[in-house]
């Protein structure tokens, strides 16, 4: 069968995104830049921009004095990826083959599909409305080859369509940069007086190659179609979705549990092949009564372990209820991560984080008492107590800096200071003796004071000054005084908290 | 001797103070078993805690893991890191209800990657202990049930029962300040050895014996009840 090509060009591919996603953009004139040795190119003008005369490539400094009232918005390399990828993926439901072609196109193989929207023209004009309804200026070619489809998307004048055989007469008459050449060949290709693809196109190939090297010959071949240009295409993920049809209704506990235990093996064999494992599921039964029941879990390691998944739906099981009968069963991978397979050890002494079976009693916690039970601490750069430890995200995260033991602290912090009376005497000498829910304290021992400044860059307060405390009975405190002694300011106390 | 078995591969676990160590059996700090300390007066509760750590990080000496379960938490996780832990390899979990606290614990004890579960619970009953117990010789993790200020001292299954109070510091040649964390403790039961009364102190990441008689107080009361 004769190969069919489509080559879609992006005339403003970001631009036209932005303005899609905030139709407000559209009148503003506004463009995208990157750095570019110490300078600010823009990458992309809005069409209000590109109607003042500036161009792409240019400077950022040099197009405000043709135009002051520009607004600039910072540039992504990776965004013109992205998006084309986006795109590719949502034009796989015109052809399984559908490659990225980078910085500002995409190219559709339509071998053998374009009779199932009629014809070619059909066809055509279904994407490129399709695509223009996203707000994407676009222009589009059909032809034999890769190379042809490209030159005539960007540079074809007379029509969008070339049929089987053709393609070679369309190219004669385009500019030689149809054929995707670098500026230099563009550059000699010129100098040479050979603007059109045709002046060349019959030349000898050897004095061709001498002149503009392999790259050359290549690219003409693959417009020519003298040789087959390979694409990469884009290959869609595929959702980790099961799910089982009942042929009778489903009503009781055991059946959800055996449609459960189907499910969780399929989709763990395929995890187990792909290296992975899941972070958060979801199983769905739908009743006969066009209802949907749904309950889903957590984990805090990827798992694949199918004992261990149906451990944690288990508990959940009693939430379903099946009324008159569930007919489907789906089984929803949400979140899949890479299961890095650590070691195994021989003896139990190495405990660590990492363990499964940690990671497995967590999981089984949480989903029976709720996901903000447990907590882990690591150290943060703050003087303050209260702030001077913060809580982990994961199992898995180190801290950066070290847990200080330089200064004491006490084993029990009060989460709110306890207010307390004092006798102190003045200025700064830590209380001779102090009340305490209703207790008089008599201080023996005290240390000298430790003062910790309120961080004015969060929120503004007084400064703690500190004392460690041992009253008559051998019990040891952490007081502090929230501010000085002053004339018109009597500083109150707090008990914050008790050392070992 | 039932409820207490030293394997081969416990690693040997040493607190550091010849005289206590003397009261357990075989001279060593039984593990893979539940121990109990009783927290009578509220003023106590941070003294246990500091015990506890202590002993804790002599169980997680090489590497490990603890599990800290309880109600209402104030442990300060800065602070453990002066009892010889890394904080960061402490998992707290903070549940509601007492029920929880022991439901939790026994699914930590079952779980032989943790090296210590510590569960502050302020009742529970035999029947619960014993399940702990059995969890705990099965998985070889040891365990410390901190009974706060209990309604009754009822007897339930663990080898020890321990009460930890604090007492007056000292610092070298009368100098002024507030010296290391001191208590006295009581070693109230101890299945095969002899229970017994010490005052010791943490300093330099390590227990240390104080020899002089310190008149604190005693509990003739829970050795009676219990």
């Amino acid at each position: 069968m004769q190969q069919r090509f489509i080559a879609i060009w992006f005339r403003h591919l970001k631009t036209d995104r932005m303005i899609a996603r905030k139709p407000q953009l559209k009148n503003i004139p506004f463009v995208l830049v990157l750095p570019d040795h110490g300078r600010m190119r823009i990458t992309e003008a809005s069409a209000v921009v590109r109607s003042k005369g500036i161009t792409n490539n240019m400077l950022l400094a040099d197009a405000r004095i043709i135009f002051p009232a520009i607004e600039v918005i910072d540039d992504n390399d990776d965004l013109a990826n992205r998006l084309l990828k986006k795109i590719a993926l949502w034009c796989i439901r015109f052809t399984p083959v559908v490659a990225v072609d980078l910085p500002n196109g995409i190219i559709l193989d339509t071998t053998g599909c374009t009779h199932l929207w009629g014809s070619e023209e059909v066809y055509l004009k279904v994407i490129i409305n399709r695509l223009k309804e996203f707000g994407f200026h676009i222009r589009a070619a059909m032809a034999d080859t890769i190379g042809a489809a490209w030159a005539i998307s960007r540079y074809g004048k007379t029509k969008a369509i070339i049929e089987t055989g053709k393609h070679i007469e369309a190219l004669m008459n385009l500019p030689a940069a149809a054929l995707r050449l670098d500026v230099h060949q563009l550059d000699k290709l010129h100098k040479l007086g050979l603007h059109t693809i045709s002046s060349f196109m019959n030349m000898q190939r050897s004095v061709l190659r001498r002149r503009f090297g392999e790259h050359f010959l290549l690219q003409l071949d693959y417009a020519l179609g003298n040789k087959e240009e390979i694409i990469q295409p884009v290959i869609p993920v595929e959702a980790y979705h099961e799910r089982l049809h009942c042929m009778e209704n489903i009503q009781t506990k055991t059946g959800i549990e055996i449609a459960l235990k189907r499910l969780l093996e399929e989709i763990c064999r395929r995890l187990q092949k792909e290296g992975k494992g899941l972070r958060r599921a979801s199983f769905k039964a739908y009743r006969i009564d066009d209802k949907t029941e749904e309950i889903s879990i957590v984990t805090n390691h990827a798992s694949n372990n199918t004992h261990h998944l149906f451990k944690l739906f288990e508990l959940k099981i009693a939430t379903i209820e099946p009324a008159l009968g569930i007919e489907l069963f789906t089984l929803d991978a949400l979140k899949v991560e890479d299961i890095i397979t650590i070691q195994e050890t021989f003896w139990t002494a190495n405990n660590s984080l990492e363990s499964i079976e940690v990671a497995e009693l967590l999981d089984n916690l949480q989903s029976k008492f709720g996901n903000d039970i447990v907590h882990r601490y690591l150290p943060d750069e703050h003087h303050l107590p209260e702030r001077s430890v913060k809580e982990a995200t994961s199992l898995k995260e180190k801290s950066l800096i070290e847990w200080r033991t330089d200064k004491l602290r006490p084993i029990q912090l009060l989460h709110q200071p306890q207010r307390i009376e004092v006798t102190a005497p003045i200025p700064d000498y830590p209380p001779m003796n102090f009340t305490y829910k209703g207790k008089l304290h008599k201080v023996l021992k005290a240390d000298a004071c430790e003062r910790i400044e309120a961080e004015w860059w969060i929120d503004a307060g007084l400064h703690r000054d500190y004392y460690i405390v041992e009253d008559e009975e051998g019990k040891r405190y952490w007081l502090y005084r929230l501010g000085h002694y002053t004339d018109a300011y009597k500083p109150s106390w707090f008990l914050h908290g008790f050392f070992a | 001797m039932q409820g207490i078995k030293t394997l081969r591969t416990d690693n040997r676990v040493s607190l550091g103070v010849y005289s206590l160590e003397k009261s357990f059996p075989n001279g060593r700090f039984p593990l893979g078993c539940m121990h109990e300390l009783i927290v009578n007066r509220a003023e106590n509760a941070s003294a246990t805690n500091g015990f506890v750590s202590g002993i804790v990080s002599r169980l997680m000496q090489l590497s490990g893991l603890c599990v800290w379960i309880g109600t209402v938490r104030n442990i300060f996780p800065g602070a453990l890191k002066g009892f010889g832990i890394d904080p960061d390899k402490i998992i707290f979990i903070d549940l509601k209800k007492d029920k929880d606290v022991l439901y939790a614990t026994e699914e930590a004890l079952k779980c032989n990657k943790v090296t210590a579960v510590i569960a502050e619970v302020k009742n529970i009953s035999f029947k619960e202990s014993r399940r702990f117990q059995l969890a705990a010789e099965q998985s070889r993790v040891t365990g410390f049930i901190i009974r706060n200020n209990p309604h009754s001292l009822n007897t339930i299954a663990c080898v020890s029962r321990w009460c930890i109070t604090s007492i007056k510091s000292d610092l070298p040649d009368g100098m002024p300040g507030v010296g290391f964390a001191r208590w006295q403790v009581e070693l109230l039961k101890i299945r095969n050895g002899t229970p017994g009364k010490w005052n010791i102190e943490w300093s330099a990441n390590a227990f240390h014996e104080i020899k002089q008689n310190n008149d604190a107080m005693t509990h003739e009361e829970l050795r009676k009840i219990g």
